[in-house]
């Protein structure tokens, strides 16, 4: 009843092209996006919004890096967590060293760069497919490792390796506060996220999908192989890279190289599966269930066993346990995961409450 | 000289420990398409499980059995509760699926046994054996002899029982496998119990080595380059990779390493392998991939 389409006719090519062609989506949009902005920082407690809402932000805008490749290009990665290291390091040694370089400034030249090592990373992708690509990419991931331990110029000779993030300020406004920090990284992925989406329906984008869908048809159709997937991996490192300049800056404020191992990369595929590939959406809600599941699960097994004695560690390893049975339960049930739910729900919701 | 052959030796032999794990991972991909990401994790809840009985005060067979035992348990609800919901799932899903199936055995074998450090002991001299001036140790020979046992074993297996051939079919085409009649489902569930008495044997090796510890897990990463290097669905390939792998590695890292920094250990061999692949993108003796439009 809410949520009908007829009587909604697009007469231009402009209204045909829009991003949301139904009134209540924009609506809908308007009023997250409002929520976001207005609501949440005005009621929600410092802790929420450094500990829950800036992680999963920043982990979104990896997942939707992670999703322009995987999701879009078809191309696997298990090195996200390097490009986003690279990021980070590249935005502190900017930061440390150019220091007049305006901050916004530094996170997109932070995200050049990381696009940069995306894109030699990404270049076996023109020999190389499926697995033995994934396996490929882990190479960054160990090397950018390796590197940034090693090198002590990156982290600036400190000597345990860790990198302590500078103070933010945007044209004289130092932002520090939970709240501030949580409007600048709530900008940046709303920005970027749209970016996403409208990239997708250009003509790159459409040249990712069809290599995806088949690389030697994209070829034989006159796609150009080499640009579309290079493109892909600089695209999708670019975003990798800002989150994790942001990771570093506006969440955790100092950073080693072991905060983006293998798990972290793990991590956003997770997210990027469970919230469903090709999706700008299902990158959002990936990243919230991912951050979001193992507190629950960690606050349930408390109130479950509290006063029980517990051997240090069991809850832990019970935790992990609980999580990867539930992502295998989730990949049978819902192989295309969040976002192939949310579609469900809309057409149901076109149908309600008459279902016929 | 001397100590050159000394260190391509060394290496040559840990490399004999990798293709044992690449075993384990060839052994699923070539018959089910999966990449298993659980190889690890399996060869961590093998060797805790053992361990833990040993611990206990049972006799080492007694305890190598009721592992054995564990681990095709494990393969069987694997397959059961993993495997057969996801059949015709993108490869994507189900490298996905055993992900999550490595946090539940990594959990599991350690909220079972305790996150503590074991040792393990299996009888075997780790003393060093002088042949012409070079030193061998013990334990690795005897290491490298078990994996050569079990990988002529699994050859043979493949190549001349009825259901090695049923084994080569399925990892040929699933559907006609399917269609002239072969037991899908059990060719799954019996590669996986193979991967897991793989496991357990390698387990037993590298713990013995390493200590039965969590860090047993990171020992699968070790095998990734080496079964990109030498081909998914090769058993040749595995040991081949594992012995370059395994060599250049250590090679590297006496000579290359104190150029540049030391410790490269970890990435050096997947650099090895992607430049092989830049030559052969299916690896050194992975099947041909045909494309078609």
């Amino acid at each position: 009843m809410i949520y009908r389409e007829a009587g909604q006719f697009r007469t231009t090519y402009a209204a045909d092209q829009r991003i949301f062609p139904i009134l209540q989506d924009r609506v809908g949009m308007v009023l997250l996006l409002a929520a976001a902005f207005v609501v949440v920082p005005l009621t929600a407690s410092e802790y929420a919004l450094s500990a829950l809402l800036i992680p999963m932000l920043v982990l979104a805008l990896a997942a939707l890096g992670l999703n322009i490749l995987t999701g879009y290009a078809g191309q696997f990665s298990l090195g996200t967590a390097a490009f986003m290291s690279v990021g980070a390091f590249a935005a502190y040694n900017l930061q440390l060293r150019l220091p007049w370089i305006p901050l916004l400034v530094i996170f997109v030249l932070a995200g050049l760069i990381a696009a940069g090592v995306g894109m030699v990373f990404g270049l076996p992708s023109l020999r190389i497919k499926g697995f033995y690509l994934a396996v490929a990419t882990l190479a960054a991931q160990f090397f950018v490792d390796w590197l940034f331990t090693k090198v002590g110029w990156f982290s600036n000779y400190s000597s345990s390796g860790v990198i302590t993030a500078q103070p933010m300020a945007i044209a004289g406004v130092p932002i520090e506060t939970p709240v501030r920090r949580y409007l600048l990284v709530l900008s940046i992925v709303a920005l970027m996220a749209l970016v996403v989406k409208n990239f997708s329906r250009t003509r790159t984008g459409r040249s990712w999908m069809a290599v995806r869908d088949m690389d030697v048809a994209a070829e034989v159709i006159g796609i150009p192989i080499l640009r579309t997937k290079l493109l892909a991996f600089g695209f999708s490192s670019f975003y990798c890279g800002v989150a994790g300049a942001l990771w570093a800056f506006a969440y955790l404020g100092t950073v080693e190289p072991q905060a983006f191992d293998l798990q972290r990369s793990f991590q956003i595929l997770f997210m990027v599966i469970i919230g469903g590939l090709g999706t700008v959406m299902g990158a959002f809600l990936g990243a919230a269930f991912i951050t979001l599941f193992p507190l629950f699960l960690n606050w349930l097994f408390h109130a479950v066993l509290r006063g029980g004695e517990v051997r240090a560690g069991l809850l832990s390893q019970l935790e992990l346990l609980c999580f990867g049975a539930l992502i295998i339960v989730f990949l049978i049930v819902e192989p295309h995961g969040f976002a192939r739910l949310w579609q469900i729900t809309k057409e149901k919701l076109r149908l309600w409450p008459f279902p016929h | 000289m001397a100590f050159f052959i000394e260190v391509l030796v060394g290496g040559l032999l840990a490399g004999v420990m990798y293709s044992l794990i690449a075993l384990g991972f060839v052994l699923i991909f070539k018959a089910s398409g999966v990449f298993n990401f659980a190889q690890g994790a399996m060869v961590l809840a093998a060797a805790t499980t053992y361990a833990g009985l040993v611990d206990m005060g049972w006799s080492g067979w007694l305890a190598f059995l009721a592992a054995l035992a564990v681990m095709i348990v494990f393969a069987l609800l694997t397959e059961r509760l993993v495997l057969r919901p996801l059949v015709n799932q993108p490869q994507i899903s189900l490298f996905m699926a055993t992900i999550g199936l490595t946090f539940v055995l990594e959990g599991a074998s350690q909220a079972v046994w305790g996150s503590v450090v074991r040792g393990l002991d299996l009888g075997i001299p780790d003393t060093p054996l002088e042949v012409s001036g070079v030193l061998i140790s013990k334990f690795d020979l005897v290491a490298s002899g078990t994996a050569g046992a079990l990988v002529v074993l699994l050859a043979s297996f493949f190549q001349w029982t009825r259901t090695g051939r049923a084994l080569r079919a399925v990892a040929d085409d699933h559907q006609a496998a399917l269609s002239v009649g072969i037991p899908l489902e059990r060719i799954w569930a019996l590669v996986w119990a193979a991967a897991g008495a793989v496991a357990l044997v390698t387990g037993l090796l590298w713990g013995s080595r390493l200590g039965v510890q969590f860090a047993l897990t990171q020992v699968a990463l070790k095998a990734l380059p080496v079964i990109i290097l030498g081909g998914f669905t090769s058993i040749a390939g595995a040991i081949v990779g594992g012995l370059m792998v395994g060599a250049s590695e250590k090679v590297a890292e006496v000579y290359l390493g104190p150029i540049i920094g030391g410790g490269i250990e970890n990435w050096f061999p997947y650099v090895l392998a992607l430049l092989f692949l830049l030559v052969r993108p299916d690896g050194l003796f992975g099947e041909k991939r045909i494309e078609r439009v």
